[in-house]
């Protein structure tokens, strides 16, 4: 049981007419692991979620959750799933504590054990103080927890998150990122989508850079940022073409230009430094590589759609 | 692989989570519901019933106030579901995003239309019996015969719903169900035989008015609230049953193709 994956898919497809949005991707997530898509906007992400709810029937492939076959068994699949969507669509009508009972009962819970269960989770998110406001009256940061809260009422052994975070202060952010540590170290799998960087480094063990439907590449992030690019960088703004004649007999300088900036990706970062540092024309900032010279590398610099 | 858009209807026990979710609702908003259920016939009865009534006297062996007060329940069964089957349905569809809340847990999404169904029904029955409590009250209600109205409201208003949720499976936005509205359920409030019998109507246009519902629909209700002879209930009770098949069926594949992409 521990072995077994607890999503599965092989050649998994989606086309929205003639429209080809996931091209035939394989991966496996395996339990108590935190797993992160990460791509552009219209990478396929969002969709491929909506597959593993059992949601969105898939064009071609196969798919397994549990060992449910999706999405004919999406049913039972989703009784140990807690699925937090992009958007929240959490009921205008019924205050906070209502929310999660009514959620609840979409599972067939009722009673005093989820009574207990909810008065948990308010607490856990930090939400008891709220719980008799109406879900407008809260802020969206308030918001996002509340249905991350919700998605917990059934004890899921899943939870996919579909960008958890986006626009949200940073506050909230790092709230949010402590609770869904806290679910990893309780055993739980998740799954999320997101294009912040930091969210994917921060938070994922394994991830799954996607772009245009497929899966560029995947792993840790530290072994993805190691194989794609060098060490550190140093963003050059100003005379970039000085700059680029100064470093030319560097060997392992590497360098791209973007806009009005210059790149220059090395493991020695040290020497290219002393070739350009002592010119006060240019304005520099060195740093560690990281997930978004990958990501930018992979999926290019041009924006999207 | 493609989805089974069009295999019948399933029915689970989760359609009575949806239906008990829709009447939680309700509560929170039962002022106003009640006030609409009880202050609208009584407008209509007191002006109607009794101002028009006095001029009109008898119709087919019952008073005016009798004859409009049961053509009242009937066409509420149907405005009712009409409006919750468009407007309310739409809302938790659509923007309010209710059913892809529901669809993320267990439930799915014949058992939100099963639920729906029952639902808007419920309502209606709420609204009939509204109307049949402030006739009685009026003296417009004349014979325990009355009693059996009250399952038959239910039956009506599901023959209403599944039409109107076709509508709002199709729709983009509130404003398309004013041709629903204008094109059916206006002409049939008008010319299914609430104000007067239809059989004043000319012939070729008693034949349509008998291919709509509400007609039928009246004609059971109507001698069971004076206490006369009920005429063919099969036949009515028939094509009451039918529309509500026909239509919940093409409504639950319309919701499908909308819901499951």
């Amino acid at each position: 049981m521990t072995n077994k994956p607890v999503v599965k898919a092989i050649g998994l497809s989606k086309s929205f007419g003639d429209k080809c949005v996931v091209r035939g991707i394989d991966f496996e997530v395996e339990q108590g692991k935190c797993f992160g898509f990460l791509g552009p906007n219209g990478a396929g992400k969002t969709t491929t979620l909506t597959m593993i709810e059992g949601v969105s029937p898939m064009s071609a492939g196969e798919l397994e959750v549990f060992g449910y076959s999706l999405p004919a068994q999406g049913n039972l699949a989703r009784a140990r799933m807690g699925i937090v969507p992009q958007m929240d669509n959490l009921d205008p009508d019924f205050s906070v504590i209502e929310n999660l009972r009514v959620y609840s009962r979409f599972f067939g819970l009722s009673g005093k054990v989820i009574e207990n269960r909810i008065q948990e989770l308010l607490e856990f998110m930090q939400l008891s103080e709220r719980r008799d406001e109406r879900p407008d009256n809260l802020s969206g940061g308030m918001k996002r927890r509340l249905t991350i809260a919700r998605a917990l009422v059934n004890d899921p052994d899943l939870i996919i998150l579909d960008e958890p975070t986006t626009g949200l202060d940073p506050q909230v952010r790092h709230v949010i990122w402590a609770k869904l540590r806290e679910l990893m170290q309780a055993g739980k799998t998740l799954l999320m989508t997101t294009h912040y960087m930091d969210e994917a480094e921060r938070l994922c063990d394994e991830l799954f850079i996607m772009d245009d439907g497929e899966i560029l590449d995947k792993g840790s992030p530290a072994h993805i940022i190691h194989s794609h690019v060098e060490q550190a960088v140093i963003e050059v703004r100003g005379d970039i073409a000085s700059a680029q004649q100064a470093i030319k007999n560097i060997a392992h300088a590497r360098f791209e230009t973007h806009g009005d900036t210059l790149f220059i990706y090395s493991n020695h970062i040290d020497e290219v430094a002393l070739c350009i540092k002592d010119d006060i024309t240019l304005s520099l900032f060195q740093r560690k590589c990281n997930l978004e010279d990958v990501f930018l590398r992979l999926t290019g610099r041009d924006l999207r759609e | 692989m493609n989805y089974p858009y069009y295999r019948l209807p399933s029915f689970s026990r989760n359609a009575f989570i949806v239906w008990y979710r829709n009447i939680l609702v309700w509560k929170k908003l039962i002022g106003p519901a009640l006030a609409l259920h009880f202050g609208e016939p009584l407008i209509y009865l007191l002006g109607m019933g009794f101002g028009l009534g006095a001029f009109i006297g008898e119709i087919n062996d019952m008073s005016y106030l009798t004859f409009l007060a049961a053509g009242l329940v009937a066409s509420s069964a149907m405005m009712t579901a009409s409006l919750e089957g468009t407007y309310s349905v739409f809302t938790r569809m659509v923007p309010q995003k209710t059913y892809s809340a529901l669809l993320a847990t267990p439930i799915e999404i014949d058992d939100i239309m099963a639920g729906e169904l029952m639902w808007c029904a419920t309502k209606a029955l709420f609204s009939g019996i509204a109307i049949l409590i402030v006739a009685t009250i009026l003296g417009a209600v004349q014979s325990w015969s009355v009693l059996w109205v009250i399952p038959l409201i239910f039956i009506s208003a599901l023959c209403f719903t599944g039409p109107a949720i076709v509508i709002a499976s199709m729709s983009r936005n509130y404003d398309f169900f004013n041709y629903y509205f204008t094109l059916a359920v206006t002409p049939m409030f008008v010319l299914c035989g609430v104000f007067y019998p239809v059989t004043s109507l000319p012939d070729f246009i008693q034949i349509i008015v008998y291919l709509l519902p509400l007609t039928h629909a009246i004609d059971l209700i109507r001698p069971l609230v004076a206490g006369t002879e009920l005429h063919n209930p099969l036949l009515h009770i028939s094509v009451l049953v039918i529309y509500t098949l026909a239509f919940y069926y093409v409504a639950v594949v319309m919701v499908r193709k909308r819901m499951i992409v």
